[in-house]
């Protein structure tokens, strides 16, 4: 795992990268499901994405990666730290990478949430908090593979967690709330089981990727594969450019996206669609329009159309889609067919 | 040099025997293997414990340089010493928390045997399957977190008896070679004289580096992997591996058409999903004997210019030839046939007997469900489940001790503890260092206690109204998944026609799964009730062993006229059909009988009588009226399990 495979050496799966790149132009969209065959890179997307996103700064030494930028961190000893003329907070900051914390199978919840310190108790008979995987992933992704084999707890707690962007323990006569921001990415194939509906609702995007069946994206699929094994550097080197090209797309649609405008016409687009498909309540519209602004700034468009809705109608809503046993085709064609009928095509 | 691959080459001219090549093929997967282990992910080894399969594991560990870690994983080890976590014994001599490598991490550079790995949990599964993906274990347990590196290879012990009993398939789908040794004889592999060279091995784990492979072969393996449907791109990556190491222990930096040809006999043919397009057989009669899939007259690839080639019926002898003239031709893929033709001739030699049988349309005989040697599950205890955190609590009544979190709430009072110690004047010398644990530090792992239900569909597809019946059965079935995720329930299908009783759907908990196993069923021909009967119990009854609570659920009108021996007649069907009910009434399921005819008939209902089944006609068996009926059962069952 040294080197991660370059995400723009990803061959086709266009839908599952470009949903990665709103989420990292925009973590308010939400996270991103992956469901889908194996073999098909689902894993390697998103592990790609880290190498990919460009640094952020933070107060040095805060275990929550605080950003000293912001008027009201979360964490207590930042909040405590003097702010100067231009709103900064002072204190030592460091460039980092964007944390994608991997949460493994098998984590027991005191790893995830954070425990006691259990050095410090034993050696030196301290009582102190020891940040759990929840605070490292904290402005950044928290990867969960094979989502649907997680241990019922650790869902229950990513899903209070992943809504409320704070996370309070109390354990062990601890008592520690601190933020956790973070994008929740989940990748899982559909055949070992559903995912709770909750959970299924805190991810903001789900696509569904296959693998391709057309010969020449196979072979090249291989290839590629191949070539990164023999000698992954050389292979990374390659990309490199092409790499450096989708982060300064990021970069880009970050600065643009608190300028885009989302038109009335598009506003009441995206609230019929969703009237249509029967989605229950605001967070498929809320979605469906911080998606499509996200894609907007990707394309460096300053307005928000109704292209840029259909091309993130399906990923915003499929999951949202209430089940009929009357209807037995897949979401995605329910979708289509949603999107087919209102703009008339 | 030349003796290594001598193997498999010697006994594929021997084809027409299906035997010593199914071995020949084993050895070559077991080089392979040796040469490049972590590479090729494993091996998928179905086979009963014995002198076979234990002259494999020989053969393999023998090819494996001298003190690779061969370590063999039991089936239910914890996650403890699977991924590593606190070293208990450590820490408390030590007072300072000490971390300790599991398994996994102990393998490294090695290669695992999952034992019994058929009944591999799937949670065991994916976990494996991770450090597989990623070469290093990720740990973050019990208050330690660790990252090592694991890179492995595995060799999946698989002594399934059926279809259904398999090697979870997120793990098969990442093991290089599948191979199925279940009807190798053990005199067969006791005469074979294979001349596998550890040292040609070894080099050829120098020179693996080196190997590179020409745009074409890559093409043919792909093109192969994709008309054979394996849909999953590893099978092609590890195709591919599996070709560079056949070259490697040739001695060669190229890849040629003979290691192709290997590799696609040994990795993508036992994948095969379907025949090459073209070559589907038309359906024959399922009384009709599977073909030779190694017969000297192997069916023809669909292409014109292909059968002219010896090269067809022996992949072990192509010619290296074969692929120059086709080389450096236009880009377009379907201009290499001859060298496509051969991997993908040799690919589908290697399609199992059975699986061609299927393929082609027919699932003749009646899969059961039943499964042997699973007497050991009976003991389906309290203390099993999921873990739900814990609590604390002395661990009384059966309750396990959670030894971190007791340890955690002893630890901050440590020092306390051995102050209060010295000023009574009790330490001795040896107490200094030890850990105080006092019964309020007491915890208990909490486990989710609930059994799990499984609801078997048991569903009469004979006669005219099957269609309707299955079609109620199968939104049913759906409506059940789409909202039993949070009960973690799952369900199984099973139906009955003309002369058998046939699985449809495994226990499962997918929608997908459902979904795609009941698209389009088939209706229609005699009702085998008893037959039926008979494998629903015994699905039941495998459910039941492993500790889950099953439902059955009957849509029938009670009307048998095929005995379990196929015979049709009415007397002797019935008289056995009854005989089957009493059957199933001694095990004790919780039994619903849905009478789907039009009018209530009395034979269903004695049926139902006889079974201690429910009794509830429902002419029309819609799917929402049945899934209240069934839940509502299942809430009972539950309760009593």
């Amino acid at each position: 795992m040294a080197v991660p495979f370059p995400f723009s050496a990803i061959v086709g799966q266009v839908e599952m990268k470009l949903a990665i790149l709103i989420a990292a132009t925009d973590p308010t969209v939400g996270g991103v499901l992956v469901f889908g065959d194996r073999g098909t890179g689902k894993s390697t997307a998103v592990r790609a994405l880290a190498a990919l996103l460009p640094k952020m700064r933070v107060v040095a030494g805060c275990p929550y990666g605080c950003d000293p930028a912001s008027a009201s961190p979360g964490c207590e000893a930042c909040r405590a730290l003097k702010v100067d003329a231009h709103g900064q907070r002072i204190a030592k900051t460091a460039l980092v990478p964007v944390p994608v914390v991997d949460l493994p199978l098998g984590a027991t919840e005191d790893r995830v949430v954070g425990a006691l310190d259990l050095e410090r108790a034993l050696s030196q008979g301290v009582k102190a908090f020891e940040p759990g995987l929840l605070a490292r992933a904290n402005r950044g992704f928290l990867y969960v593979d094979e989502v649907n084999l997680l241990e019922d707890h650790l869902v229950d707690l990513l899903i209070d967690v992943a809504a409320s962007g704070e996370n309070v323990v109390e354990r062990e006569g601890l008592s520690v709330r601190h933020p956790a921001r973070f994008v929740l990415v989940g990748s899982g194939n559909p055949e070992e089981g559903e995912l709770r509906p909750q959970l299924l609702d805190r991810f903001g995007l789900s696509l569904e990727v296959k693998t391709p069946e057309d010969l020449p994206s196979r072979i090249e699929v291989v290839r590629r594969r191949d070539a990164f094994e023999r000698g992954p550097e050389a292979f990374t080197e390659a990309w490199r450019k092409e790499d450096e090209r989708v982060r300064k797309r990021i970069v880009k649609a970050r600065a643009l996206l608190p300028s885009v405008v989302v038109p009335d016409a598009t506003l009441e687009n995206a609230a019929r669609l969703c009237m249509l498909l029967g989605t229950d309540g605001l967070r498929g519209e809320l979605t469906l329009m911080r998606a499509a602004r996200a894609l907007a700034a990707l394309d460096g468009d300053e307005v928000v159309t109704d292209g840029h809705l259909k091309q993130v109608a399906a990923p915003a809503l499929r999951h949202r889609l209430r089940r009929s046993p009357l209807d037995d085709s897949g979401s995605t064609v329910r979708v289509d067919r949603a999107v087919a009928e209102l703009f008339g095509e | 040099m030349a003796a290594a691959p001598a193997a498999p080459e010697a006994n594929a001219d021997a084809d027409a025997d299906a035997t010593p090549s199914t071995w020949a093929a084993a050895v070559a997967a077991a080089t392979l293997m040796a040469i490049d282990p972590v590479g090729l992910g494993g091996v998928n080894l179905r086979a009963l414990a014995g002198p076979v399969r234990d002259r494999w594991l020989e053969l393999l560990a023998g090819l494996l340089p001298a003190g690779t870690p061969l370590r063999r994983v039991p089936l239910h080890i914890n996650d403890e010493r699977l991924l590593g976590g606190l070293d208990l014994a450590a820490t408390l001599r030590t007072g300072r928390p000490v971390a300790q490598r599991g398994v996994l991490a102990e393998a490294d550079g090695g290669v695992l045997l999952m034992a019994m790995a058929e009944r591999l949990p799937a949670a065991t599964s994916a976990r494996l399957v991770a450090v597989l993906d990623a070469g290093e274990v990720l740990v973050a347990r019990d208050g330690v977190s660790l990252q090592h590196p694991a890179r492995l290879g595995v060799v999946a012990l698989d002594e399934g008896a059926t279809v259904e009993e398999c090697v979870p398939p997120g793990l098969m789908d990442r093991l290089a070679f599948h191979l199925d040794l279940a009807d190798v004889s053990w005199r067969e592999v006791a005469d074979a004289g294979f001349a596998v060279d550890a040292q040609a091995v070894a080099a050829a784990r120098v020179g693996l580096a080196r190997v590179r492979i020409d745009d074409d072969l890559l093409q043919a393996l792909c093109g192969a992997a994709l008309a054979l449907g394996t849909g999953s791109l590893r099978a092609s990556v590890l195709a591919l591996r599996a070709a560079g190491a056949a070259a490697a222990l040739d001695g060669r930096d190229a890849v040629n058409a003979d290691d192709a040809a290997l590799a696609a006999r040994l990795v993508l043919g036992p994948r095969a999903t379907r025949l090459p397009p073209g070559d589907a057989a038309p359906p024959e009669s399922a009384a009709e004997p599977p073909p030779e899939p190694d017969s000297s007259d192997p069916p023809e690839p669909p292409s014109p210019d292909a059968g002219s080639d010896d090269a067809d019926a022996d992949p072990g002898v192509a010619e290296g030839n074969d692929n120059e003239q086709s080389e450096s031709d236009a880009p377009d893929p379907t201009s290499h046939e001859p060298l496509d033709d051969v991997v993908l001739a040799a690919a589908k030699a290697a399609i199992p007997a059975g699986l061609l049988a299927l393929l082609q349309g027919q699932a003749s005989a009646a899969r059961s469900a039943g499964a042997g040697g699973r007497a050991g599950q009976l003991q389906a205890s309290r203390r099993r489940g999921r873990p739900a955190g814990a609590r604390r609590g002395e661990p009384r009544n059966g309750a396990r001790l959670n030894v971190i979190e007791t340890l955690r709430a002893a630890a901050p009072w440590q020092r306390v503890r051995r102050g209060e110690i010295t000023a009574a004047g009790q330490g001795d010398g040896n107490s200094a260092g030890r850990i105080q644990v006092r019964a309020e530090d007491f915890h208990v792992t909490r486990f989710k206690q609930r059994s799990e239900t499984t609801t078997i569909f048991a569903i009469d597809a004979s006669g005219s109204a099957a269609l309707h019946r299955l079609a109620e059965a199968k939104g049913a079935v759906e409506l059940l998944l789409a909202d039993c995720y949070v009960r973690r329930d799952r369900v199984a299908v099973l139906a009955f026609r003309g002369k058998v009783a046939e699985v449809l759907l495994p226990p499962t908990r997918s929608l997908v799964r459902a979904k795609r196993s009941l698209a389009g069923l088939p209706g229609g021909g005699g009702t085998p009730l008893a037959a039926g009967i008979d494998a629903a119990a015994q699905l039941a009854d495998a459910m039941r062993r492993r500790g889950d609570t099953p439902v059955i659920v009957f849509l029938t009108d009670g009307r048998a006229n095929i005995a379990r021996d196929g015979t049709p007649g009415r007397v002797l069907a019935d008289a056995q059909a009854i005989e089957a009910a009493r059957q199933m009434r001694a095990a004790r399921f919780t039994v619903l009988l849905v009478d789907t005819s039009q009018q209530p008939q009395a034979g269903a209902q004695r049926l139902a009588l006889e079974m201690g089944a429910r009794y509830l006609p429902l002419p029309n068996a819609d799917a929402n009226a049945l899934s209240r009926s069934v839940r509502v059962l299942a809430a009972g069952a539950a309760t009593q399990g």
